[in-house]
């Protein structure tokens, strides 16, 4: 049996095919790494609405989850850009031995995660702030093991980042 | 660009693009389309916004400006193309050197720069540094910032850190000429190279890791053990493996401390497991499951999992600890979701918990499912142990273990598909429990009971998971049959399922449950099934159904059937193993053979068939023809004419599969011969270019002219039976199912075994030693060649390498005698468990000396082999080539040439010569020739 509850990676790339997000779990070559996002968004965004989330890759477990953005802004943002900016696609690569389940929901306290900080995540909210939305992971997930399941401890975590931050900011521009 | 240490970073690199952007001096950047961006900044905007007054807030959010609003966005689309403006790369260049200078005056200056300042040129020279342009200083300026008690600046150092470390590695790399890319594969191999040249940096680094560490500030303490997670490189390891335990189980450690620690040593454990030693901080450790703190205990888990699996013997008190935490979230279910049923038996084991840690658990309770994740893993480390002894303990498991089944089968709290997902998690990890067990029949049948209900409910994801669950639960014996009154759903699922992954797993459940009841049932599904499946999965639906055909035949004219039809319907994925072993099986069963061979004459009548179906045809035609040619619809010259029908469209190895199948017509039915010495006479056999099929129709010819019916019929004998053995299919198959070629499993894999290869100086010589003492006696296990080393070897000296392909002996003087050879070298494969195997290719190297006189015949990670033979009249002479290719010698490397199997007009082995030295020196060639 492998690690357990080990994540390899973790992607978050847009319906078009543009990674948002990545996280490695485990050193891979520049080269490797390439070719598993090609993979995986070549198979991830082939599959057809309502199959289910889990794909066997090679010896990895995939399992994705795709969320729709932000009813009101892809609301008019679909009269702009008709099939663009429609929906986010997360996506992690499991050891074997892994359980889907948990892992997708994994995958949904990060959506969770990222709406509470966000308000209602969207893929521009993760454009725009990416360092936030790593650091969000990196509160959630450390070396791919879930490092905090509880929605309110990390909220807390990252609140208290926040307040060092602007503290800072605030000497900064005092001094 | 630094391409590994871009990657590294991530994204996250670009968290000084973003504070570039931010300061104002982009004020187009927001309205460009984001897709755009990254390039559109990095390549032309931001050079000109280096700007004096930047103030490098990197972490500074700007939350409220920089949600985009609508109206911002109304302009996305005006801007859509990439606003680049066209500088040139030298104007680029000539900017950023500009730059450079300016922040190393600053560096070098006599005034002392603040905090602020430094922060802002570090950002400077990691964005220049992320432009692509190398840097070679101002390291020690970003060590000086991590001993900052800023948290903003500290923050930016945890960011860099895996570029500080990268860019050393990359400087390196250079200097030795290493990829870097491997070097970093390597596991930072050259770390000790590292520390010695930046011996002052990384003691720099390690110190304000370490008074991070040993403040008392828990956020900066997080903030470094995520820092040494993140990079997680040996250095690391070797800097802070002792330190990070003591923080653990230290008493006065703050939970989410504790939490960070236990995943960063686990992390740390897994990059370099000798340096994390076990000590009395190990007992320690496992009492964090009873902590009070769920976080704590679920990162805590995962810690001990990993350790328990490496050294069960020093963490078997887990076991009962974490069963009696298990029946807590039980408790606390029942508790915190308010709901009535109060769950016998449980309420009187673990009640103390509930006071105490009642206020975290409504955050641990995921969609009213009490700590999904922790239940998880506590079923998961359960699983790295066999069955609890005490009685006590076991009770309590199998009660908690009754309690989730019985749980499944209640009403969902929740309409939300994550409270059902959360639920169902913990039964497929307690089911998964109960077959590791595979001891109590009961739950066995229970846990198929529910998997059964899940093969027909509406979400996917539970379909896909309850048949790849029964998979498993296929093989234990308790519960096999009960998994086989499912076999109607399943098919179904195979015919209708639209997913094809789901459809797969079925195909997988179908193969696991198979036995010889349903055999029949389950292969002509699934071939009806192959007709229509998805191209991905084709050729591991062949194999199966060829083991299970083979495996479950009871009668094997059925068997020959199967494999016809697989043949017609999936021809282009039938491998040569699956052929192969159907005219084994026929040659060794000769009730079948008169079937055969009637079956194999009507598909060979339809217009268009598979090669595959040519090539079974010709040999069983070739072989048995005589027991169908008593009907005057499969007359001998019927029979000839249907195989040369088809003759044209073949390819080379067909058609010289084809020649000898004519030969055997010759011997069989005489009233041919002159049929056939027409075709072998005609100008596109006799003078064809393919040397092979030339040499074929030569030597057939003449033998049929020259030979007298008796030496004909020596001959061309019928096959010999094939010893019995196990079927190649069966290891085609596992290599198939074997991790695929970039994973990284494999790939560490390979790094072991290649470090045991070079590294071990002794073990290298005693392999090839033994692949050499192998070269001479056919080694029963050496198994990985397939099919052919169990070909006969006493009965006809075969051609070179393609025993099945060749018929019948050649006999004439001209046969190439490294034949002889080859059979030797056939059986030189090391077994297939010594890493010495030989390349997956080697089956191919053989192939090609059917028409090559020289070339590899042999090659493994040790030793390579080639032959050069040339002949003249009735001699031959061949030249064998032992390339070492280690880089250490081989000690006692001896060859043995056996020519005792050869037989009939068996050329004699005249002399043999040898020449190669004692010590086959390392990466050295050597030769011997055999006259």
């Amino acid at each position: 049996m492998s690690w357990m509850m080990a994540m390899r990676f973790l992607f978050l790339f847009s319906r078009q095919g543009k990674l948002r997000l990545q996280k490695w779990f485990t050193p891979l070559t520049d080269r490797e790494k390439k070719k598993v996002i090609r993979d995986m968004m070549t198979l991830v965004l082939a599959r057809p609405p309502r199959s289910c989330n889990f794909l066997q890759w090679r010896d990895l477990k995939i399992v994705y989850k795709s969320i729709v953005a932000n009813a009101a802004i892809t609301f008019s943002l679909r009269l702009l850009h008709p099939c663009r900016y429609a929906s986010l696609y997360f996506c992690a690569g499991m050891e074997d031995q892994d359980n889907e389940l948990l892992s997708l929901e994994v995958l949904h306290r990060y959506v969770e995660l990222l709406d509470k900080y966000f308000g209602n995540v969207c893929e521009l909210d993760i454009i725009f702030n990416f360092e936030k939305a790593y650091f969000i992971l990196d509160e959630f997930l450390m070396g791919g093991e879930i490092l905090e399941t509880s929605k309110v401890a990390v909220g807390v975590s990252l609140e208290e980042a926040d307040t060092l931050q602007e503290n800072n900011v605030g000497c900064m521009f005092y001094s | 660009m630094t391409e590994l240490s871009k990657d590294l970073l991530g994204l996250k690199g670009y968290y000084l693009v973003d504070a570039w952007a931010q300061s104002g001096h982009c004020a187009d950047y927001r309205t460009a389309s984001p897709a755009s961006k990254m390039e559109h900044m990095v390549h032309s905007s931001l050079i000109p916004a280096f700007p004096e007054n930047c103030h490098g807030t990197v972490i500074k959010t700007h939350r409220d400006h920089n949600r985009p609003s609508i109206k911002s966005l109304s302009h996305i689309s005006s801007l859509d193309p990439p606003l680049h403006s066209g500088k040139s790369k030298e104007a680029e260049i000539k900017r950023i050197n500009k730059e450079l200078a300016n922040i190393r005056s600053k560096f070098k200056g006599d005034k002392a720069l603040d905090g602020y300042s430094k922060k802002k040129y570090v950002c400077k020279l990691l964005f220049i540094f992320l432009l692509g342009h190398d840097i070679d200083f101002g390291h020690m300026e970003a060590v000086n910032l991590l001993s900052s008690n800023k948290y903003t600046e500290k923050q930016i150092i945890q960011v860099l850190m895996p570029f500080i470390i990268c860019d050393e590695q990359e400087m390196l790399s250079k200097q030795n000429n290493v990829d870097s890319g491997s070097l970093f594969q390597e596991g930072y191999l050259f770390i000790s190279v590292l520390v010695n040249s930046n011996s002052e940096l990384i003691r720099l680094i390690n110190n304000a890791i370490k008074n991070d560490l040993s403040s008392r500030n828990p956020t900066f303490m997080c903030l470094a053990l995520h820092c040494i997670a993140n990079v997680g490189s040996r250095e690391m390891a070797e800097a802070f493996a002792s330190e990070i335990p003591r923080i653990l189980v230290a008493g006065d450690t703050m939970d989410s401390v504790k939490q960070s620690a236990a995943l960063c040593l686990l992390r740390l454990y897994k990059t370099s497991p000798d340096l994390v030693l076990m000590g009395e901080w190990t007992s320690r450790v496992v009492h964090l499951l009873n902590d009070q703190h769920m976080g704590v205990v679920t990162a805590a888990i995962s810690l001990i999992t990993c350790l328990s699996q490496k050294n069960p013997d020093e963490f078997k008190t887990c076991v009962s600890l974490a069963v009696s935490r298990l029946s807590r979230p039980g408790q606390e279910a029942s508790c915190s979701s308010g709901s009535p049923p109060k769950l016998t038996g449980f309420a009187d084991i673990e009640l103390k918990i509930v006071s105490s840690a009642s206020t975290d658990l409504q955050d641990y309770t995921y969609y009213f499912v009490p700590a999904p994740w922790l239940s998880c893993k506590l079923l998961r480390l359960l699983q790295c142990y066999p069955p609890p002894e005490d009685g006590a303990v076991k009770g309590r498991l199998v009660e908690c273990l009754e309690t989730i089944l019985n749980k499944a089968q209640e009403p969902p709290k929740s309409k939300k598909v994550q409270h059902s997902n959360a639920k169902n998690a913990i039964l497929f990890e307690a089911i998964s429990l109960i077959i590791h067990y595979d001891s109590e029949p009961n739950l066995l049948v229970r846990a198929c009971n529910q998997l059964g209900q899940f093969l027909q409910h509406r979400e996917t994801n539970l379909r896909y998971l309850a048949l790849e669950s029964m998979c498993t639960l296929a093989s234990s014996e308790f519960s096999h049959e009960a998994v086989k009154t499912h076999i109607e759903t399943v098919i179904n699922a195979l015919k209708t399922e639209r997913d094809v992954s789901v459809r797969q797993r079925a195909a997988d459940l179908l193969y696991a449950m198979c036995d010889r009841s349903n055999a029949k049932q389950i292969v002509a599904e699934m071939l009806s099934y192959l007709e229509t499946a998805d191209y991905s999965i084709r050729e591991e639906m062949v194999l199966k159904v060829a083991i299970l055909a083979e495996k479950y035949a009871v009668d094997y004219s059925w068997y020959v059937d199967t494999i016809l039809n697989l043949i017609r319907i999936a021809g282009d994925y039938v491998s040569e193993e699956v052929w192969y072993r159907v005219i084994q099986i026929v040659i060794n069963r000769d009730d079948v053979q008169g079937y055969a061979a009637k079956t194999v004459f009507e598909a060979l009548q339809a217009p268009a068939c598979h090669e595959n179906m040519v090539k079974v045809g010709g040999y069983i035609l070739g072989e048995f023809g005589n027991l169908i040619a008593g009907d005057p619809r499969s007359s001998p010259l019927v029979q000839f004419n249907l195989l040369h029908s088809k003759f044209h469209l073949c390819s080379v190895p067909t058609r010289a599969l084809l020649l000898s199948a004519y030969i055997k017509f010759i011997n069989l039915f005489p009233e041919t011969k002159a049929t056939i010495q027409e075709v072998l006479r005609c100008d596109s056999q006799i003078r064809n270019s393919d040397v092979e099929l030339q040499q074929r129709a030569v030597e057939y010819l003449k033998l049929s002219s020259i030979a007298s019916t008796d030496v004909l019929a020596t001959v061309l004998e019928e096959m010999p039976p094939f010893p019995e053995r196990e079927s190649s299919i069966l290891a085609k198959l596992k290599k198939k199912k074997g991790p695929g070629a970039v994973s990284v499993t494999e790939l560490e894999d390979n790094k072991r075994e290649g470090g045991e290869l070079n590294g071990g100086s002794d073990r290298g010589p005693d392999t090839a030693a033994m692949a050499a003492s192998n070269a001479s006696t056919p080694s029963p296990s050496a198994d990985l060649l397939g099919i052919r080393s169990a070909a006969p070897i006493g009965a006809a000296p075969t051609s070179a390498g393609s025993l099945l392909v060749d018929v019948f002996s050649e006999a004439g003087p001209a046969a190439p005698s490294a034949a002889v050879n080859d059979d030797g070298f056939l059986s030189s494969a090391p077994p297939s468990e010594d890493p010495a195997a030989p390349l997956p290719e080697a089956d191919e190297l053989l192939n090609k000396f059917v028409c090559k006189n020289n070339g590899v015949l042999f090659e493994n990670q040790l030793l390579q082999i080639g032959i050069k033979s040339e002949y003249r009249q009735n001699l031959g002479r061949m030249y064998l080539f032992y390339g070492n290719k280690t880089s250490v010698q081989f000690a006692s490397f001896t060859t043995t040439s056996d020519s005792s199997r050869q037989e009939g007009p068996a050329v004699p082995l005249l002399h043999t010569a040898w020449m190669e030295q004692p010590l086959t020196e390392g990466a050295a060639q050597s030769c011997q020739s055999v006259l």
